[in-house]
């Protein structure tokens, strides 16, 4: 597929850049490689299942930082387990299961996707994970949701009368399911904004570091509520994204002071809450962040503000890290922070017996361990650091974990 | 990417139209030039792997990247094996946006025939990059392409924006860390048209030689050295029409670039575009094959680096902490000592105590037991044996060392050679299966695929080369026939003598690191140039062409430079206060004042005392009219005068001796009047108590052991000298009234 190995070239020159764009991007290829699957008769959600393996394997070859490109394949793989849970109960046991599965389709947005993929496969639940805190709050009020009597029936006729029928059934409603989850990547922003008022007070001084739209869209919602806070922006060097988002922020009204990252230890005493974008959320609760968080997270700690993260679902990654300051980092050309004309002569290897003698290292993250992150906010409310790999086992499934083309699909 | 492909026919000359057509490139996949052989005989260099990754990969990766969406890729030598490669790679397959069309020609001899022949086939229809098969770069072309655009639609005779960036020459060898020459250039600073080119500025001479109406056309020029050509170019299509037009027209640069410049009829311009944050630069020789590896594997290429780019089928490499890039399928004992940047490609093994540092090894190599390796280059399938030592080389695909070989610095082993048991082949030796043609072919050769296209076997090679032996320097290791004479050691290859360059400028392009000894010698050169500008400041002789030099001394920022012309200037200065004092300014005024020169200064106490007596001597000269006969007597004169002042700075031992050395010195260089009554004044100043003989006699057994050169002034003050020595057996009345006796006996002298 032409549009696959495009997108593998672009993650493999770091053209796409950010995870909310990565995220989208792969939620869209995915959904295409979907549909463009051919179903066999018989036990199709493998053949969906591997095709999206095979994909998704190249896509996290390519770049192997890029954390939320294996987050969706996974979140894709367990919206096919789940709906191909759902129809077979369908067909199974028929009206009453079915019309649930079709809830599903005008399942609130606000609820996002998973939990309406939750609320399809709920007869088979237990099978899938455990039983947690909020998966029986779930299911209370689904057996109450409202459902449309008419597409039931439509559904119901079909999945009874042909069996390849039943295939185009769990291919459309993983392409639904999909869709639901790009629409909640998009819509990660505003609700992870509207608590933002839960949590800035007035008169507050929230200190942040580098530019993250998560944290942008956040001080805005505070804002908008009438909110008067003040705002101290660390530069976030080599990069200096901070520039970028204090004048952004001025533009809304927001009074900004521009620090630089090594000011953040003197400044953080005077600071009531430290508020920071994520690269990706590790099981652990361990964050991978743009470089300089571990010392402002650690400077945070060290004067008892409250550290807090936040990000969309898409950044909660299932994978415990190993080594992350090596493994999950990438390290960036050194003309970020260094003009190659001015130090070309340090660089003369003719002079000086080969070997260089200047090096230079420009990591793009920093590994910040859970037990310095005060609270975590994502588009479902707020998280302790112990609780994200519970939050994290609702996204995705056990078996998904390893992706590996050859490895037999479970079920 | 840029904009939609237009019709087919938009080569009009409508700048709406132009925008419309496609990015085209034309990427030459042939250097037309000798500098990679022996190795570039059996493979073409766009292929040769840097760390790991054949160089075209690169260049292809880079194009695509700034949305060239055709590719013209000219092939010459060995134009089959370049497009098996591409028909093999990914960049065979049909990319959305990115075709790549190879044009191929086996008779072109260089850059200017293989464009004449592109623009016969007519494909051209708008404004193209040209680029070399072997450029690394990570820019950006928006801005400057736009640039260009913009300036084709103000004034058509824009032909061409040449891509340059900012790099500092090494100040020694006045060779860029590319090992190309310091290039000169002369570009207007405001619309940044390029206005003089010159690639072989001679350094030794330190002037250039411009075209007056240059200087009279323009209200300002910047002139330039610290500038590094891309060798990336955005042509018009105009460029290929110039070149079939001059059909003399070769090399991009010397040819092409200077001719334009140089032709004031045709008005065309070419433009620059210097680029700041990004990385570009040629693999043009050894050294820049060595220089651009490094940058690569420190990442200023970012994102063409060895994790991220790799086309292979094998297992990519992964970086690990201080640089070390390693395939995740690497067989390493656990005594294996790995050093900072340093790159291991996948199925590679390495035994037990072997060591590894700043090198790039290939792929599926096998490396044995206590093996030193550093600053090597080996690419794939090689073999290196137990003991081997290797530096600083280039070891091609297949290469066998036996047991306990050793390679030297700059050592270039070309595809399949074996190296015998315990064989040092020596530094800057070039080896290869194929024999060194006879003919010394000129810069702009052709390498001829045909004439090499297998590798012959090495029984073959066996029974040409005695036939050979008068061009080829066989060395006793290198044939199979030497095998049997040398009793069981093996070894396959010839070593073929320097071409073109001879063995002097050996070092400049090698991949070895310029020896101690060059870097010495440079030094040297540049210290002389140093030293001789601050003495004629001294004397106050100062010609106009030292006073360039003299500049040319502050310049140098050398710390060492900078310490030696901070004491001339502390001499110059403390000359100027005893001047001064001569005009009556009470001395221990004169003291208090040098002894804050000093201070600023920061010299030593005995360089001080020096720097008195220098300024005492000199003053005597001043006074004496360069009469010999009144020099004497104006000496004394003198320093009677400063006695006291001289008694307040030389205070001890060893400011006496720096006082003889110093006054030594002068004599022989600067104030070389003196040298005839060195001894007498001497004696003078042992007379006035300025100078102890234990100072006399110390300085005397310091020279003991000087060259004879050194020596002239002890010999002359043997007689006075004599006299010490016998003073320190006996003592007396007798000997003191003996000893002034001898001394005016040679004040007479």
């Amino acid at each position: 597929m032409p549009d696959v190995s495009d997108f593998i070239l672009k993650l493999q020159r770091r053209r796409i850049e950010g995870s909310h764009a990565t995220a989208r991007q792969t939620a869209e290829l995915l959904r295409s490689v979907v549909s463009q699957t051919r179903m066999p008769y018989t036990n199709q959600a493998a053949a969906l299942l591997d095709a999206v393996r095979a994909v998704g394997e190249q896509l996290i070859a390519a770049n192997p930082v890029e954390l939320a490109v294996g987050n969706i394949v996974r979140r894709v793989l367990h919206i096919i387990r789940e709906e191909d849970l759902s129809s077979s109960a369908v067909s199974f046991e028929g009206l009453m299961i079915s019309e649930k599965s079709d809830d599903e389709d005008d399942a609130d947005h606000k609820g996002g996707p998973v939990l309406s993929a939750a609320a399809v496969a709920a007869a088979a639940r237990s099978t899938l994970r455990p039983r947690s805190l909020q998966t029986l709050l779930e299911d209370g009020p689904l057996p109450a949701a409202p459902s449309k009597s008419s597409s039931a029936g439509d559904s119901e006729g079909k999945s009874k009368s042909d069996k390849s029928a039943v295939g185009k059934r769990l291919k459309h409603s993983v392409i639904e399911a999909i869709n639901l989850l790009i629409e909640e990547i998009d819509d990660c922003y505003e609700d992870i904004s509207e608590q933002a008022v839960e949590h800035i007070h007035q008169n507050e001084v929230i200190l942040t570091l580098g530019r993250s739209k998560t944290v942008k869209e956040f001080l805005y919602a505070a804002k908008q509520k009438n909110r008067s806070f003040r705002v101290f922006v660390a530069e976030g060097a080599p990069r200096y994204q901070g520039h970028v988002l204090a004048k952004e922020l001025i533009q809304k009204g927001l009074e900004t002071t521009v620090i630089t990252d090594s000011a953040i230890f003197a400044m953080i005493s005077r600071v009531n809450m430290v508020i920071v974008g994520a690269h990706a959320i590790m099981a652990n609760g361990g964050v991978i962040a743009p470089v300089g968080m571990n010392m402002l997270a650690l400077a945070a700690q060290r004067h008892a503000v409250p550290f807090v993260v936040v990000a969309g679902s898409h950044k909660l990654c299932p994978l415990y890290p190993h080594n992350p300051e090596v493994l999950l980092n990438e390290l960036k050309s050194p003309s970020d922070l260094i003009d190659f004309g001015e130090f070309s002569d340090c660089m003369d290897f003719g002079a000086h017996g080969g070997a260089p003698l200047m090096h230079v290292v420009n990591p793009t993250f920093d590994y910040v361990p859970p037990n310095l992150v005060s609270l975590f906010i994502t588009d479902t409310g707020g998280h302790n650091a112990a609780h994200m790999y519970k939050l994290i086992a609702d996204y995705y499934s056990a078996d998904d974990l390893v992706i590996k083309r050859k490895s037999t699909s479970s079920n | 990417m840029a904009q939609k492909k237009g019709g087919k026919s938009a080569a009009s000359d409508d700048p709406e139209e132009l925008a419309r057509t496609p990015l085209q490139a034309v990427l030459l996949a042939d250097t037309f030039n000798l500098k990679f052989r022996p190795i570039t005989l059996e493979r073409p260099k766009v292929l040769l792997p840097l760390v790991n990754t054949p160089m075209i990969d690169y260049t292809l990766a880079w194009l695509e990247s700034v949305g060239v969406e055709e590719v013209f890729l000219f092939c010459c030598a060995h134009a089959e094996q370049v497009k098996e490669y591409i028909g093999n790679s990914h960049w065979g397959q049909s990319h959305a946006g990115f075709s790549i069309t190879t044009i191929e020609s086996n008779f072109s001899m260089s850059a200017g025939d293989a464009l004449r022949f592109i623009e016969g086939k007519n494909v051209i229809r708008g404004d193209f990059i040209l680029i070399t098969g072997d450029t690394i770069s990570n820019m950006s072309l928006t801005e400057a392409l736009q640039a260009h655009k913009d300036r084709r639609k103000k004034d058509p005779d824009t032909v061409m924006t040449m891509f340059v960036k900012r790099s500092k020459p090494m100040p020694l060898t006045h060779q860029t860390r590319l090992g190309n020459d310091e290039i000169m250039m002369a570009i207007d600073p405001e619309t940044k048209q390029l206005l003089y080119y010159e690639d072989r500025f001679d350094c030794s001479k330190r002037a250039v030689t411009l075209d007056k109406s240059l200087l009279a056309d323009n209200a300002s020029l910047y002139l330039r050295t610290d500038l590094e050509d891309c060798c990336i170019d955005i042509c018009s299509p105009e460029v290929l029409t110039i070149f079939l037009d001059n059909f003399d027209y070769q090399h991009l640069r010397r040819h092409f670039v200077k001719g334009l410049l140089h032709d004031d009829i045709m008005g065309k311009k070419i433009y620059t575009h210097e680029i700041d944050s990004s990385y570009t630069a040629r693999v043009d020789n050894y050294r820049s094959y060595d220089t651009i590896s490094k940058d690569i594997i420190q990442r200023w290429s970012f994102p063409l680096v060895p994790d991220v780019l790799y086309a292979g089928n094998r297992a990519q490499m992964r970086l690990q902490r201080e640089g070390i890039y390693k395939a995740p399928d690497v067989t390493l004992s656990p005594s294996v000592r790995i050093g900072a940047f340093t790159a291991i490609g996948s199925g590679t093994i390495i035994g037990e105590n072997s060591s590894v540092s700043n090198s790039v090894i290939g792929e599926l190599c096998t490396i044995g037991r206590n093996v030193s390796i550093d600053g090597c280059y080996i690419w794939d399938s090689v073999t290196i044996e137990d003991g081997c030592r290797l530096s600083h080389s280039i070891v091609c695909d297949g290469v066998h060392l036996h047991t306990g070989a050793t390679l030297e610095p700059g050592v270039i082993l070309s595809f399949k050679v074996e190296v015998g048991q315990n064989i040092t082949v020596p530094a800057y030796s070039k080896v290869s299966l194929l024999p060194q043609p006879s003919k010394q072919d000129s810069d702009e050769e052709l390498e001829y695929a045909d004439t090499n296209s297998g590798i012959i076997d090495s029984p073959s090679i066996a029974s040409i080369s005695p036939a050979n032996i008068e061009h080829d320097h066989v060395s006793s290791f290198d044939t199979e026939q030497s095998v049997l004479l040398e009793g069981g050691l093996s070894g396959v290859g010839y070593i073929w003598t320097s071409c073109e360059t001879g063995n002097e400028e050996e070092w400049r392009y090698s991949v070895a690191p310029i020896p101690v000894e060059k870097l010495k010698e440079f030094y040297a050169k540049m210290f002389d140039e140093d030293e001789s500008s601050s003495d004629g400041e001294q004397t106050g002789i100062t010609h106009s062409g030292e006073l360039i030099s003299e500049s040319k001394s502050t310049d140098f920022d050398d710390s060492d430079g900078e310490y030696k012309g901070d004491v001339s200037k502390f001499e110059k200065e403390v000359e100027e206060t005893f001047e001064r004092a001569l005009g009556g300014v009470a001395e221990e005024n004169v003291q208090l004042e040098i002894n804050s020169l000093r201070m600023s200064f920061n010299v030593t106490h005995a360089e001080c005392a020096g720097a008195v007596f220098q300024s005492v001597i000199k003053s005597a000269i001043i006074a004496s009219n360069s009469s010999k006969s009144n020099l004497l007597k104006a000496t004394i004169d003198a320093i009677e005068r400063s006695k006291g002042l001289l008694s307040y700075f030389i205070t001890n031992v060893d400011e006496e001796i720096e006082v003889i050395l110093k006054f030594e010195e002068m004599c022989m260089e600067i104030t070389r009047e003196f040298a005839p009554i060195f001894s007498s004044v001497l004696h003078q100043l042992y007379d006035k108590e300025v100078i102890t003989e234990d100072a006399i006699l110390k300085w005397e057994s310091e020279k003991a052991d000087a060259d004879e050169s050194d020596k002239v002034f002890v010999k002359q003050s043997e007689a006075f000298l004599k006299v010490f020595s016998h003073l320190n057996f006996s003592t007396g009345v007798s000997v003191l009234q003996r000893l002034y006796g001898a001394m005016t006996s040679l004040k007479l002298l």
